[in-house]
């Protein structure tokens, strides 16, 4: 059945469609500059987490479970190519992108990440229909009991200040707090030339104080999320889990607003590059 | 009636002016109508006469004044502009195709008149301003896939339009800027048959809406939007039980004030109902709801509903009298075998992707062949797969000859026959040879000229043609360009066709409608050539903005009375 995919909501021009296999393309669709920004992207500075985008010019390879950014339902009508620059990219208005960039064939678990390039305006679909599933999910459970699709999909919105629109993603599709934080990054670093910084050590699960002081530290960004009872949560606190099953959407939190979020104890991260 | 022995111009009795007006007044077939003009010039009179429709494929093909010159008595218009391909974000926004100089024209030509169809065309606010309070008389506005619009337009029209019975807004750009356009319908106009307003993102008040159901006595079609709960949906049955079309909202969430029974009680009270649409989201819960006005269906589209195989069964064992279906991928095959198994009066499918880019989710070339076992009578097919084979495809053309539109769309380009290897020649191949009837064609997937060789030799019908990714050299377009002599429509993208390919169907460009062309290998030159060749052809090249200046990328050339086009903005050369 149908892999969990990440939502892009608004289904236009963002440049973070890729492909079926393993990679992630930071989103931007206003600039050719984007996959040179690395130095400056948005980390949030979740457990796990290490900025470690040069790997391969400008896009890490993602984990496998066929992560893709974007495009479950709405995907984007940008060409791009990984490895290199792309042709003109659309911009948020749905201009017009020309030039098809084929990308080599897709690789699992490779040093070189590639990506299928998306095509414009292919496969054939009006736009209507592209950004109604984008926004149209199927909920998590609820309304999908004794469903032989694809169960096993927890859709989030996730919202970030200052961006001009919003983003769902599966949380079913992560497996720890560390993959999530570097989805999250790659989506909204479009939003942040980022004051944002993280430090962390892959594989973590949970988020450390002193890890959170590194992220208050030198970030302006804070992940928070909305539980069962309504209450906004600081991402990390619990067990991968039990947050799963308990939240609802998230936000990327920023400056003065994050104050107050986290703890404010001193320590220095032994996990601080 | 011609008798190629008689010269005697006076051997057939001229009837009287009156009797002919009468009758042709009463010929509303726009083919036949076309054939009437041709007889003499008084027939050609009293048919633009008596014309009350016209159908407008191609706006720029002709003026609005040129057509109201020759037909004074219109009250319904319908118009198409832009390319098809705008639809997939081909053509540059500010591209054209504006409504505004066509009503300018009707305020004096046609100040009656009544409906107004528009597809692709570009409209503003104003121009529906313009519209409604212009024209007295006037009941009828469909726009499909246009943009430009919002909100604030579709409340002029609610407001001044007093005859209103039918406002048709569906998978449009249109900027639902909130308000409560609803509610500007005036509380005396019950004269509402059709309402779709399934395409607006914002929540409408429940009361108006309620409001004005309850007072359209004649209300037939009602489209509501995703907003719209089950329990308001439930509701407006419950007044509207005449209603032949019904498109729902969301189809999920807690049913408040009622339950699932009161829910399919008011289903069961709506005998008529024959198509039914929207599902956004739909629970399983409810679906059981539907199984009363399922028997009684023709039309079922669940293509936005994420549904699987045995969920989709369920509801089909209920629908034996279906002709057409349009579902998401996400059935699977499994799920259009239960099709095959339980449609069998079907004669149109289509089938959406949920997922373009995930290769492990959709349908196969076996769905396919499921489907056309058991619908025999099946002449309509959209199919969009991530693989397919040549020998599937051949065996559907042996189950059903009768396809009139073929539309196949493997969705990774240049994707070969996933078992053999092979081009997806022999497969389109196949079609054209058995469907003689076949109109309307998309092809996809590994192609050679080969596939277009088959076209040209067999598809002598063929009205229209999309090809994309397809192809070797311009051999294959010119098997086409000279092979078809009914197409009308032929629109290419990301093929290895160039000038020669452009200008070998010099003939055939004047017979058809329009021809576009994008990313393949035309030059600037060669589209000179084409337009110095063909005086009655606009050869429109749309520019890039940087790119080579010799290369033509995006080519649009369509026959014309007009002359070239005067509203053309900046990157829209005409040669």
């Amino acid at each position: 059945m149908s892999v969990p995919l990440e939502h892009d909501y608004i289904g236009l021009s963002d440049a973070s469609r890729s492909s079926v296999e393993s990679s992630n393309i930071s989103s931007d669709s206003e600039t050719n500059n984007v996959l040179n920004l690395k130095a400056t992207e948005l980390s949030l500075g979740l457990p796990g987490f290490s900025k470690n985008f040069e790997e391969n010019g400008c896009c890490t390879k993602f984990e496998p479970k066929n992560f893709m950014l974007g495009a479950k339902r709405g995907f984007s009508d940008v060409n791009l190519d990984v490895n290199g620059g792309f042709e003109k990219v659309q911009g948020l208005k749905g201009d017009l992108v020309d030039g098809v960039v084929k990308v080599g064939e897709e690789k699992k678990k490779d040093a070189v990440p590639s990506a299928k390039a998306q095509v414009v305006g292919w496969p054939p679909i009006r736009s209507f229909r592209k950004n109604t599933m984008a926004t149209n999910v199927s909920k998590n459970g609820d309304a999908r009991e004794g469903s032989s699709g694809s169960g096993g999909c927890l859709y989030v919105k996730v919202s970030m200040d200052g961006a001009p629109y919003l983003r769902k993603i599966d949380l079913k599709v992560y497996h720890n707090y560390a993959e999530l934080s570097k989805a999250l990054e790659k989506m909204f670093s479009c939003f942040t030339l980022g004051q944002c910084t993280s430090n962390g050590v892959r594989g973590r699960e949970g988020l450390s104080e002193s890890n959170l002081k590194d992220l208050l530290h030198g970030s302006e960004c804070v992940l928070t999320y909305e539980d069962k009872d309504g209450d906004w949560m600081l991402v990390g606190d619990v067990p991968w889990e039990m947050f799963i099953d308990s939240c609802k959407r998230l936000r990327i939190m920023k400056g003065s607003e994050a104050i107050g979020l986290a703890p404010r104890s001193v320590d220095k991260g032994k996990n601080r590059n | 009636m011609t008798d190629s022995g008689s010269t005697d111009p006076t051997r057939i009795p001229s009837l009287p002016e009156v009797f002919l007006k009468r009758t042709f007044s009463l010929i509303n077939s726009t083919s036949d109508r076309n054939s009437l003009s041709l007889v003499c010039k008084d027939w050609y009179n009293y048919e633009r006469l008596t014309r009350r429709h016209v159908s407008i494929r191609n706006c720029y093909a002709v003026s609005p004044e040129i057509v109201a010159a020759r037909f004074p008595a219109i009250r319904s218009v319908s118009l198409k502009g832009k390319p098809r391909f705008s639809d997939f974000n081909l053509v540059p926004e500010e591209w054209g195709a504006d409504v505004q100089p066509w009503l300018s024209v009707f305020v004096t030509a046609y100040p009656l008149l009544e409906e107004l169809r528009l597809k692709r065309m570009s409209v503003c606010d104003d121009s529906l301003e313009f519209l409604a309070m212009n024209f007295d008389a006037f009941k009828a506005l469909s726009m499909l896939s246009c943009d430009g619009f919002s909100t604030i337009g579709l409340e002029a029209i609610a407001t001044h339009c007093k005859n209103l019975t039918e406002l048709d807004i569906q998978e449009n750009g249109v900027a639902d800027v909130g308000g409560d356009w609803l509610g500007f319908f005036p509380e005396n106009l019950t004269s509402l048959e059709v309402l779709n307003f399934a395409n607006l993102g914002n929540e409408v008040s429940f009361d108006v809406l309620e409001s004005l159901v309850s007072r359209s006595k004649s209300l037939r079609v009602l489209k509501v939007n995703q907003k719209v709960s089950l329990d308001q949906l439930r509701k407006l049955l419950v007044l509207a039980p005449q209603l032949t079309e019904l498109g729902t909202g969301t189809f999920s969430g807690d049913l408040v004030s009622s339950s699932v029974n009161e829910l399919e009680s008011a289903f069961s009270k709506c005998g008529n109902l024959q198509t039914l649409s929207g599902f956004w989201d739909p629970s399983l819960l409810y679906i059981p709801a539907l199984y009363p006005v399922c028997g009684g269906l023709t039309f079922l589209n669940l293509s936005y509903s994420v549904l699987g195989a045995d969920e989709l069964e369920q509801i089909l064992t209920h629908c034996k009298r279906l002709t057409r279906l349009w579902v998401l991928d996400t059935v699977g095959d499994k799920g259009l075998e239960a099709v095959g198994s339980h449609c069998p009066l079907l004669e149109e499918l289509r089938v959406y992707p949920d997922d373009p880019l995930d290769q492990q989710s959709g349908v196969s070339e076996s769905g396919l062949v499921a489907v056309s076992n058991g619908c025999p009578k099946l002449h309509y097919i959209l199919y969009f797969c991530q693989r397919m084979t040549n020998a599937a495809v051949v065996t559907v053309a042996q189950n059903c000859p009768d396809f009139t539109h073929f539309r196949l769309c493997i969705m990774k380009p240049h994707e070969p026959d996933y078992l053999t290897n092979e081009p997806m020649d022999e497969a389109f191949g196949a079609i054209v040879k058995t469907c003689v009837n076949l109109q309307r064609l998309s092809v996809s997937g590994l192609l050679t000229d080969l596939a277009f060789e088959y076209i040209g030799k067999y598809a002598k019908n063929l009205e229209t043609l999309s090809v994309a990714f397809a192809g070797n050299s311009d051999a294959g377009m010119e098997y086409v360009m000279r092979g078809c002599p009914k197409l009308k429509r032929l629109e290419i993208r990301d093929c290895p066709f160039g000038d020669s390919a452009l200008l070998s169907g010099l003939s055939q460009c004047e017979s058809m409608r329009s021809l576009w062309m994008s990313a393949c290998n035309l030059t600037m030159n060669g589209c000179k050539k084409l337009a110095q060749e063909k005086a009655m052809l606009n050869v429109e090249v749309i520019k890039d903005e940087d790119g080579d200046d010799s290369l033509a990328n995006k080519v649009y050339v369509y026959r014309t009375v007009a002359g070239p086009r005067k509203d053309a903005p900046p990157f829209v050369v005409t040669l």
